[in-house]
């Protein structure tokens, strides 16, 4: 597990029904792509996070696949839609396994 | 300094190796779009891809991707070492199709959005940046 991995998420308190929202998260990660080299010429393992998905009340706002392309601390802005007052649940999943949620309610 | 016949070859060996990789990273990034297309036509229009002209920092640059109606878009780097960038899945309760992120560009090049439409066909937009200093390391 990447070490120090912190996520962050902004999402207005509260919304009227129906409304879109501009949600921003940032997770501090390393996102080492794998072709780096370290001091002695050894290749650095490829350490990313591989896929990041936003749901609100189970169901999908966005899903999405990174590669090694995208920038360490990886930030996505994004906009979804509020039905209803509830909570979106973040997820980043780690290429070694690991899995990093943050949960943020909305009231309407 | 002399050249034996040989060593003359494996020069210029070389040199055609260093010519050549460009078009193979290219060639990878054609793979990629035909995967995700299954190698439908592309349209010209429904895809918007905003980037920096100028990116001083490869490390860094600031993308966003905009398809009304869009179920799918993937964001390529032709010249990357690996051209993949992200592939952004909307789901029912995304307000609206964009997303902007962050992504890392090896040299000058272009980034290439392709967008899977809700009709099933697919769109394509792409755009020039320059790079001043790489971030891929090295």
């Amino acid at each position: 597990m990447a070490s120090g991995v912190k996520p962050r998420v902004k999402v207005p308190k509260s919304a009227s029904a129906g409304d879109a929202i501009t949600i921003k998260t940032l997770i501090s990660h390393p996102m080492e792509s794998g072709q780096r080299k370290d001091g002695d010429g050894n290749p650095i393992p490829r350490s990313i996070i591989n896929r990041f998905t936003c749901e609100f009340n189970g169901q999908s706002v966005i899903d999405i696949t990174l590669e090694p392309a995208i920038s360490t601390n990886p930030y996505f802005e994004f906009e979804a839609t509020v039905p209803e007052a509830g909570e979106f649940a973040f997820t980043w999943y780690d290429d070694d396994g690991s899995v990093y949620n943050d949960n943020k309610a909305i009231a309407v | 300094m002399d050249f034996t016949r040989r060593e003359t070859l494996a020069l210029g060996g070389a040199a055609a190796l260093t010519f050549v990789l460009p078009f193979r990273a290219s060639a990878a990034a054609d793979d990629a779009i035909a995967e995700f297309t299954g190698g439908a036509a592309l349209a010209d229009a429904g895809v918007e891809l905003t980037a920096p002209e100028i990116a001083e920092n490869g490390n860094t640059v600031p993308i966003a991707v905009s398809a009304p109606g869009a179920t799918a878009v993937m964001v390529l780097a032709a010249g990357n070492p690996t051209p993949g960038v992200a592939t952004f899945n909307f789901g029912p309760l995304a307000a609206s199709q964009t997303a902007s992120t962050r992504m890392r560009l090896a040299g000058t090049q272009d980034v290439i959005a392709i967008a899977k439409l809700a009709d099933g066909s697919f769109a394509r937009s792409a755009k020039t940046v320059k790079v001043t200093i790489g971030g891929c390391g090295g």
